[in-house]
């Protein structure tokens, strides 16, 4: 990674594609900013929530009484005191009309489905005070049998919603005969295995935690005609209509505001019990309150993400043409299905395909729900799961075959001819160059080289092994066209809204509906508007987050900010444009047809007669010199609803070391060339980049939420739940190609999600490839030592199983099976 | 993260720390670096209505020398021991073991005073003082003081010879000068607790072993010393061949537990393997 000197502002170099270094990173490190958590109203209350420690249960009594007693305790609020003013907690991405969707309330009444969840809460004058008597509430439980594993929960023997009958929440199919984008999969299956090959594979997605840095936080201030509400939230606009919308409190007395917010990577795209509950308690008690959750509740309470079984068929010709892919997931949404919990699997069905040109593909996925804490989306969601999933199929397919693993994903891949392309799944890929990433990645890895070192220490018998893995990632992300959305019983639009106002001291202000919680708009959108307006990158600021603010937006997830957010900003700056040209014409007494706009200067053709942007502003504002007709402003507004999905794509190339003494993995070389369409800010890119790489490979390699079997979270602290450091990473080397998005002005593509999208399978298969000799063909995630250690002892002890029948088959009427059988048991 | 109240005492001499547990009794908990102490406050799973400071105390703080013993005060932090040229010289294995702790906030305000009366069998420093033969000098409420060798002071999970009402005040570690050392950490992540830890340390001679002082980290409810191994290793070479074979009986008497980063079994494969390496680095080889 270069580190690039901040440069001051000169016209000539365009702001665009410079690393500046970002705007907001001053006030964020420092702390000296409004996180939630630092803002102190008069009057404000304290809150501190009793949570259930069992996982299943039904709330029999509850006593108060010691609690209200103590020093300086306010009030004690139940389920019950708040019933009907609560709301409730919203799922906005019902999958079908039959959906089981249990009513979820923020301070249950007296169904408690998941440890954790809150029964009653303390207002206090101090958070210690607020604490201590949360201590004191009295709440009997009759416990009931949970449902925590996920093929449990198919059978519905044990449910976590008795009332509801069944476990399953929703089945959701897309298949490419029926949607006449391809052929039938069962028929190629069918062809495969009389004259072909067919792979069959059962992946685990395990469930992983959102840790953001800044643990959740809510302020509500009931006094005033609008009710104030300061949320550390990734959707400040969804959560006021929300709250609007489950409360009965009108939309118009409803102001949130999401200040700086320290991270979400989805985990604050929910509305939250906590959120409401805060609401409620304030509004009760008609003072603000204040509640900051500690990072015990944070790993606990906070949404979960991942969490599925993948049962994967793959068939192909013998010369490594693959003709279908079947794939069928069973998705744990824990007790309740969040705002997009369902939805979230939903969102791979478009990508297992990848950037391959299957005949058949059939996807079908079972939403379940258990008494374990919800999930819903997580860096990347939906598409990590299936690039996952294809990628490591590529690999078991190119091992089956004995060929190279580029080489069979070369064989399969879209050209870079073939753009537009429309898959198998029905999407259709607007650009992309597989070949350009791929060729550079290689040479940027050494991959004939590590080739070679691998092949010798396998001869050797060398201790430590190598094994090279591959990923050739695609995702569709900018969510999201309204009318696809639509069409999928989405509860809202995926467009985006900016305006520009225009300060007649030349000053620009920008007001973006989506809600940055570490990326750096502030940065990115002030280099385009500083380009795009002629103005100094200094000179532009960025407004964000607040529903009195920036009224109307979609908010940030799903790599949306700038392919859908900052188009906007574009729109909206070229209807400023627009707007100024008339004015400028006036004052030059010039036509309109004469003015030119380059560099911030209005000028009329053929002369050297010109204004500035920041001239026209002052002549607007003054109002003294206006053509008839024309309003006495320059601002404007922009709403984007995009025609397509973005499609980054890259090819990441991962050598792993493995000890097989231990099982202990190092990561030696980490290569991608991500091509993202083009880029505003290479360093913020880097930085997501690299975030994103980390969480991936966390996922491989270190982190899983894990229960015991009475549904008490074993890793729930940050001792037992093993995120990485800086220590435990590497030097990336990253790079791009560039093919630009078709249908946006600036051609960008998403990057927020593409590290953690494409890393997982990398890691994993560069694992899988240097133990494969051995006879392994999987290990489940996270990768620990002992699993991978185990895997070896497993193949070595099985005589043949490295040279085995690459074709067994799924047990009839098993709906998935368990290839870690072995290994998963040392996770009680 | 909010711990129940409570009342906070600093005295600035051993003496008057001594009489404060006296007073409170069972109460008062004491504060050494509260590395382990104020995450279990802040968790609430403990709740001293006293909590006695150690902080103020200069007799308890740095490393002297003794003779052939070093002392170091309870008090003294890790960073302080890592900074510490005697330790390196003369007990190197103690000086490996304690890098490999936490990170460097972690080392700058944890203490081996309270890393030794904490006794978590996955921390790092229980191996080494074990290895080295460490002695534990105790205060007791009479104003008595008891040395305890480190093979008697680690009694049970998180329980060793320190009773209430008293307090561990030195460390004192024979000298090994001239060994070699090396203290093998298998984790995970860089901050974790060791899955499994190996403190070994070696005097050759003439290309031989001629002593050696094994300890492990977690591979049973306490610290644990490998007397067989230490004896195995007598007189062999340090080549792969010779350490293979004398560790082969590392496991004698370990129990190790069995969590999320490995099961029992996996932990006793783990002995051998990294008990090979540390005796091998420590060795020199
Ligand atoms: C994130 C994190 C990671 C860590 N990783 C590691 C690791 O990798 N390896 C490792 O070994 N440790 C690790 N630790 C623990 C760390 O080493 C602690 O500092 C150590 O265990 C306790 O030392 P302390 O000085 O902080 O003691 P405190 O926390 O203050 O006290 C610990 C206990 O000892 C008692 N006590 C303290 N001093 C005395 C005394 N002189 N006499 C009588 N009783 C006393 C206290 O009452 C308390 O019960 C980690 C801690 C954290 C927070």
């Amino acid at each position: 990674m270069t580190i690039t000197e901040d440069r001051p502002s000169d016209a000539a170099t365009p702001e665009i594609g410079r690393s500046r270094a970002r705007k907001e990173d001053q006030r964020l490190i420092t702390g000296r900013t409004r996180w939630t958590d630092n803002i102190q109203l008069p009057g404000m209350l304290h809150l501190a929530m009793v949570r259930s420690p069992f996982a299943h249960a039904t709330v029999t009594a509850i006593n108060t009484d010691e609690a209200r007693k103590a020093p300086g305790v306010v009030g004690v609020i139940t389920g019950a005191d708040i019933k009907d003013v609560q709301g409730a907690v919203a799922n906005a991405w019902p999958l079908n009309g039959e959906q089981k969707t249990p009513n979820h309330l923020p301070v249950v009444v007296d169904h408690v489905a998941c440890a954790g969840e809150i029964v009653a809460v303390v207002a206090a004058r101090t958070a210690a005070e607020a604490r201590d008597a949360a201590e004191l509430v009295d709440v009997d439980y009759d416990e009931l049998p949970a449902v925590l594993d996920l093929k449990e929960a198919v059978k519905d023997e044990v449910l976590a919603h008795p009332d509801l009958g069944t476990n399953t929440s929703a089945v959701w199919t897309l298949d490419s005969a029926a949607q006449g984008s391809g052929t039938d999969v069962e028929d190629e299956i069918a062809a495969a295995r009389s004259d072909g090959v067919v792979i069959e594979r059962e992946f685990r997605q395990q469930r992983l935690i959102p840790a953001f840095m800044e643990p959740r936080s809510t302020v509500c201030d009931p006094t005033g005609e609008q009710m104030t509400v300061w949320s550390s939230t990734q959707v400040p606009h969804i959560l006021r209509f929300l709250v609007a919308a489950t409360t009965g409190i009108p939309e118009s007395k409803v102001r949130i505001i999401a200040p700086d917010v320290g991270g979400g990577f989805g985990g604050k795209l929910q509305t939250t019990p906590e959120e409401f509950a805060t609401i409620a308690v304030a509004r009760r008690l008609g003072k603000p309150c204040k509640y900051t959750e500690t990072r015990s509740e944070s790993l606990l309470s906070g949404h979960h993400g991942r969490d599925q079984w993948q049962k994967l068929t793959l068939s192909a010709r013998k010369d490594g043409t693959v003709t279908g892919l079947k794939v069928e997931l069973l998705a744990d949404l824990g007790a309740y299905v969040g705002v997009v919990g369902g939805g979230v699997p939903v969102l791979g069905a478009w990508m297992f395909n990848s950037i391959y040109k299957f005949a058949a593909y059939h996807f079908t996925v079972r939403t379940l729900l258990t008494n374990k804490t919800w999930v819903d989306a997580y860096r990347g969601a939906g598409r990590p799961e299936a690039t996952f999933a294809i990628e490591r199929m590529m690999d078991e397919l190119a091992a089956e075959l004995g060929r190279d693993p580029l080489e069979v994903r070369e064989q399969n891949w879209i050209t870079h001819g073939e753009f537009p392309f429309t898959t198998v799944a029905g999407m259709t890929y607007d650009s992309g160059n597989y070949e350009a990433a791929t060729a550079k990645a290689k040479e940027l890895f050494g991959y004939d080289e590590l080739r070679a070192e691998q092949k010798h220490r396998r001869e050797s018998n060398d201790p430590v092994q190598l094994g090279i893995g591959i990923s050739t990632f695609t995702e569709m992300c900018g969510l999201a066209p309204s009318r696809i959305l639509g069409a999928l019983n989405y509860g809202a639009g995926g467009w985006e809204s900016a305006s520009i106002r225009m300060l007649a001291t030349g000053k620009v202000e920008v007001l973006t509906g989506v809600s940055p919680h570490g990326q750096g708009h502030e940065t990115a959108w002030s280099q385009i508007v500083a380009d795009r307006l002629g103005v100094p990158f200094e000179d532009v600021e960025v407004l964000h987050g607040d529903t009195q603010i920036s009224s109307k937006g979609m908010d940030t997830y799903g790599s949306r900010s700038l392919v859908v957010g900052a188009e906007a900003v574009v729109r909206a700056a070229d209807k400023v444009i627009e707007k100024a040209k008339v004015v400028a014409a006036h004052l030059l007494e010039a036509s309109v047809d004469d003015i030119e706009f380059t560099g911030g200067r209005f000028g009329v053709k053929g002369t050297d007669k010109g204004v500035t942007m920041p001239e026209v502003a002052l002549a607007t504002w003054t109002g003294h010199n206006l053509p008839d007709g024309v309003e006495p402003s320059l601002d404007a507004d922009a709403t984007f609803d995009p025609d397509n999905f973005s499609f980054p794509h890259g090819t990441h190339l991962c050598a792993m070391e493995v000890d097989t003494e231990t099982g202990a993995t190092t990561m030696r070389k980490y290569v991608c060339v991500d091509d993202i369409g083009n880029i505003i800010n290479p360093l913020i890119v880097e930085g997501q980049v690299h975030g994103g790489l980390v969480q991936g490979i966390a996922q491989a390699l270190w982190e899983g939420a894990e229960y015991d079997d009475q549904g008490t979270l074993v890793t729930g602290s940050f001792v037992d739940y093993t995120l990485p450091t800086s220590a435990d990473t590497i030097s990336f080397v990253t790079d791009h190609t560039t093919s630009p998005s078709t249908y946006t002005t600036l051609g960008t593509k998403g990057v927020g999600e593409a590290g953690a999208i494409a890393s997982t399978p990398a890691v994993v298969n560069a694992i899988v490839d240097a133990v494969r000799a051995f006879g392994v063909d999987d290990i489940l995630m996270p990768c620990t030592p002992e699993r991978v250690w185990k895997a070896i002892q497993k193949g070595r002890s099985v005589p043949g199983e490295g040279e085995r029948d690459a074709q067994p088959h799924f047990d009839e009427g098993v709906p998935n099976q368990d290839p870690g059988a072995a290994t998963e048991g040392s996770q009680a | 993260m909010i711990p129940a109240q409570f009342d906070y005492l600093a005295p600035t001499s051993v003496a008057d720390a001594v009489a404060a547990l006296a007073e409170h009794g069972d109460e008062a908990k004491v504060l050494a670096g509260g590395q382990s102490l104020l995450p279990i406050l802040r968790m609430r799973l403990n709740a001293p209505g006293v909590v006695i400071d150690l902080g103020r105390i200069p007799e308890l703080q740095g490393v002297s020398e003794d003779g052939d013993h070093l002392v170091i005060g309870a008090m003294t932090t890790y960073a302080a021991v890592l900074a510490s040229e005697a330790v390196t010289t003369h007990a190197a294995l103690l000086s490996k073991a304690i890098a490999t702790v936490a990170d460097p906030q972690i080392r700058h305000r944890g203490t081996v005073g309270g890393a030794l009366v904490h006794a978590d069998p996955a921390g790092d420093v229980g191996a080494p003082a074990l290895a080295l033969g460490a002695e534990l000098v105790i205060a007791g409420a009479d104003g008595s003081t008891r040395t305890v060798a480190a093979e008697d002071f680690f009694e049970d999970l998180f329980a060793t010879a320190v009773g209430e009402g008293e307090l561990l005040t030195q460390i004192r570690i024979p000298k090994h000068t001239g060994w070699g050392a090396h203290y093998e950490k298998f984790v995970r992540v860089s901050h974790q607790w060791s899955i499994v830890g190996v403190a070994a340390t070696v005097r050759s001679e003439g290309g031989s072993i001629a002593e050696a002082r094994v300890g492990l980290t977690n591979m049973g409810s306490t610290p644990l010393r490998a007397r067989s191994v230490e004896e195995a290793l007598v007189g062999q070479p340090a080549t792969d061949e010779a350490v293979r074979a004398a560790v082969a009986s590392v496991n004698d008497g370990t129990n190790p537990p069995s969590d999320l980063n490995g099961d029992s079994d996996y932990r006793k494969h783990l002995a051998t393997v990294l008990t090979r390496r540390a005796v091998l680095a420590a060795a020199g080889a």
